[in-house]
């Protein structure tokens, strides 16, 4: 797991960097740790993986991109790393993950695809069936519709008040897309 | 109306993000601008939501916990049973999707005993059965997507 003052300094830095000349610097000030610390700590969670990506989160929905899709398949579990890392490599994808299947819903493989319109997407979706080889197993196509709450995924402790007042006044975004 | 800035912080910085103590001025330096055309060009992008905020993406399950929960709710009462579960500070994604499964939203929490505290809450206070679909693996190297902005 993830040391305190990573955890902290994330914590902060999650709800957005500043815009400004010395936006680490700002952050420093929340966390009370040098400027140089900072950088340095986001740098190693980078290099870890803790941190996947680190930049603008742009929102699709206003941008043009209207569409969204989550497919779901029902594969064998001894093809799924194969199959979800090939999806990965194709550029319209946005998200691919596995999932436990559950009695009343048979399947395991998620991927997402963002388009600007629904035809873009189906069809980009037709190349992801043939390239990867999805076409024999069981699938379903859901395409979002109302958009009732979205916003990056905060990570927040149970007992964290001043962090939790923040998120609770903060504006429900429409449309951007974070691991789950 | 975007400008070429605009569609350049769009789609070049949404990864590699400088981590240096100016990263506005380092990115004004690679597209031959100033650090105050970054900055007014990000704050407007901000200020028409067209960016959520710059920051990191962390992987699911690294920091706290979280699952995606599924449920199927009469049209009529749906807006209503949204409404109520987009209230918890917990919730971060909840959408209508065109299905039986109508509304699929995300929780995250500290820890597991928090989340199944937050999803018995939800059922309760729903009358709805939530299918709890927590991430066994994340397969995506998350670059960014790369956004066409040219019929802009």
């Amino acid at each position: 797991m993830i040391e305190a003052r990573d955890r902290q300094l994330l914590e902060h830095i999650q709800l957005g960097l500043p815009v400004c000349s010395r936006p680490y610097a700002e952050i420093g000030q929340l966390c009370d740790m040098p400027e140089t610390e900072v950088i340095e700590r986001l740098t190693r969670l980078k290099q870890q993986g803790l941190i996947k990506r680190m930049g603008v989160i742009v929102k699709h929905r206003q941008l043009g991109y209207r569409a969204n899709a989550m497919i779901v398949w029902n594969v064998p579990d001894n093809l799924i790393k194969q199959l979800g890392g090939h999806i990965s490599r194709f550029s319209f994808v946005t998200l691919c993950y596995q999932r436990p299947k559950q009695p009343e819903w048979p399947y395991n493989l998620y991927c997402m695809i963002h388009g600007k319109d629904k035809s873009t997407v189906l069809s980009q979706l037709e190349q992801l069936i043939d390239a990867c080889g999805l076409s024999g197993f069981d699938q379903e196509i859901l395409f979002s519709n109302r958009c009732f709450k979205q916003r990056g995924a905060i990570y927040q402790r149970a007992a964290h008040a001043d962090v939790r007042a923040t998120l609770v006044a903060q504006q429900p975004e429409t449309a951007h897309i974070v691991g789950d | 109306m975007l400008t070429t800035l605009h569609k350049q912080l769009l789609n070049d910085y949404q990864h590699n993000f400088p981590l240096s103590a100016r990263p506005y001025q380092d990115i004004a330096d690679a597209l031959d601008v100033t650090e105050a055309d970054v900055l007014s060009a990000l704050t407007e992008l901000n200020d028409n939501n067209f960016i959520s905020r710059i920051g990191p993406v962390i992987p699911p399950n690294h920091i706290g916990v979280s699952a995606l929960v599924a449920m199927s709710v009469p049209e009529q009462q749906l807006q209503t049973v949204a409404d109520k579960i987009s209230a918890y500070p917990e919730v971060n994604h909840n959408y209508e999707r065109e299905h039986r499964f109508n509304l699929w939203f995300v929780v995250i929490a500290s820890d597991t005993e928090h989340l199944c505290t937050v999803i018995d809450a939800i059922e309760q206070e729903t009358s709805y059965k939530a299918m709890q679909l927590p991430m066994l693996d994340d397969f995506f190297i998350d670059l960014g997507f790369k956004l066409d902005l040219n019929n802009d």
